[in-house]
């Protein structure tokens, strides 16, 4: 993208380099540095939640246990919609490099309704395992369980307001056509909790029920 | 100071936070690539489901799940959150922070006998 002089001026972008961000000392985005650094750092949090997991697995000494309540099948249809949705996000990046803001926002009300969904999901979990006998206080299984798919949710749920921002600000008119790299931000946001659940669902649903 | 509103910056066209750089979008996937990742994401998941109902050689099952939630990490990663066209400077940054968990986390819970049980 051609950038003026004038256009430089205000925004101190560098006419030569044809940068499409402020002039760094990486010549990368500062912004997306930092929401990779910020991933990065979430790993060290996941993998502390997934540790205590894998810790107290199998020291419970009542019940319930994972194998009492755990439902497979149905926690792979949450697996795959979350998995979906980081396709339908990505659907939703690509029609913003086009310049196509409608069909972002039917792409990022799609996403947003996956994780919704999946949200919707992990509450009816949360709750049956309530009611067979599991809570935060019951046991080691049931602290740990909730605690790591409870954050998770967590940045879920963060997650869909984003996305939801995202899309009021792109129907209100506020979001300038040349603004991919917001969406691209969200985008990496939301494919990092996919992630995750990636590893919470092998690591903590599949594994320890392999007979 | 600047008198820009934050409106008014977050709907310019000058606005200092825009597209990527020149050249690197281009490099990213088109929509049938990201389908067809999607694709073998889902068969993966299949597959993982599908061995979890299979009685015996559990350590060979153990391992070839966590094969099946590696290769899905990394094409998430790689594609969809576009490691393999970006810089490298981004690769480096989520992969130490996931060595960085991955070998404290480790050295804690051997520390602790998890994995003797």
């Amino acid at each position: 993208m051609a950038v003026t002089e004038a256009q430089a001026a205000g925004t101190g972008q560098h006419p030569e380099q044809g940068l499409s961000h402020p002039v760094t000392s990486t010549g990368l985005s500062n912004e997306k540095i930092a929401m990779w650094a910020f991933l990065g750092s979430e790993c060290l949090l996941f993998g502390a939640l997934i540790s205590t997991y894998l810790l107290y697995r199998g020291r419970s000494v009542a019940g319930p246990f994972p194998h009492d309540v755990y439902d497979i099948p149905y926690t792979s249809v949450s697996s795959f919609v979350l998995l979906m949705s980081s396709l339908t996000m990505v659907l939703a990046l690509a029609a913003m490099q086009r310049r196509d803001q409608r069909r972002m926002r039917v792409w990022l009300v799609t996403t947003a309704l996956l994780g919704a969904t999946f949200i919707g999901g992990q509450v009816y979990e949360f709750t049956v395992f309530y009611r067979a006998g599991l809570s935060l206080h019951q046991n080691l299984f049931g602290s740990s369980f909730f605690v790591l798919t409870g954050f998770h949710g967590a940045h879920v749920t963060i997650g869909i307001l984003m996305l939801l921002s995202l899309f009021t600000i792109s129907a209100k008119g506020r979001l300038a056509d040349n603004r991919v790299e917001t969406v691209e931000l969200i985008g990496l946001y939301w494919h990092f909790v996919d992630v995750v659940w990636i590893v919470i669902f092998t690591m903590v649903y599949l594994i320890p029920g392999v007979k | 100071m600047s008198s820009t509103t934050h409106d008014e910056a977050f709907s310019s066209p000058d606005a200092a936070m825009e597209s990527p750089e020149p050249g690197v979008e281009e490099h990213y996937p088109d929509e049938w690539q990201y389908i067809k990742v999607a694709l073998i994401l889902f068969a993966i998941t299949m597959a993982e489901v599908g061995i979890y109902y299979i009685s015996g050689a559990e350590r060979a099952i153990i391992s070839l799940m966590a094969v099946m939630m590696i290769a899905k990490f990394t094409l998430v990663a790689l594609y969809f959150m576009h490691l393999r066209f970006d810089s490298k400077l981004f690769r480096r940054l989520f992969v130490t922070g996931i060595i960085l968990a991955v070998a404290v986390y480790l050295i804690a819970l051997s520390s602790l006998h998890v994995f003797q049980r």
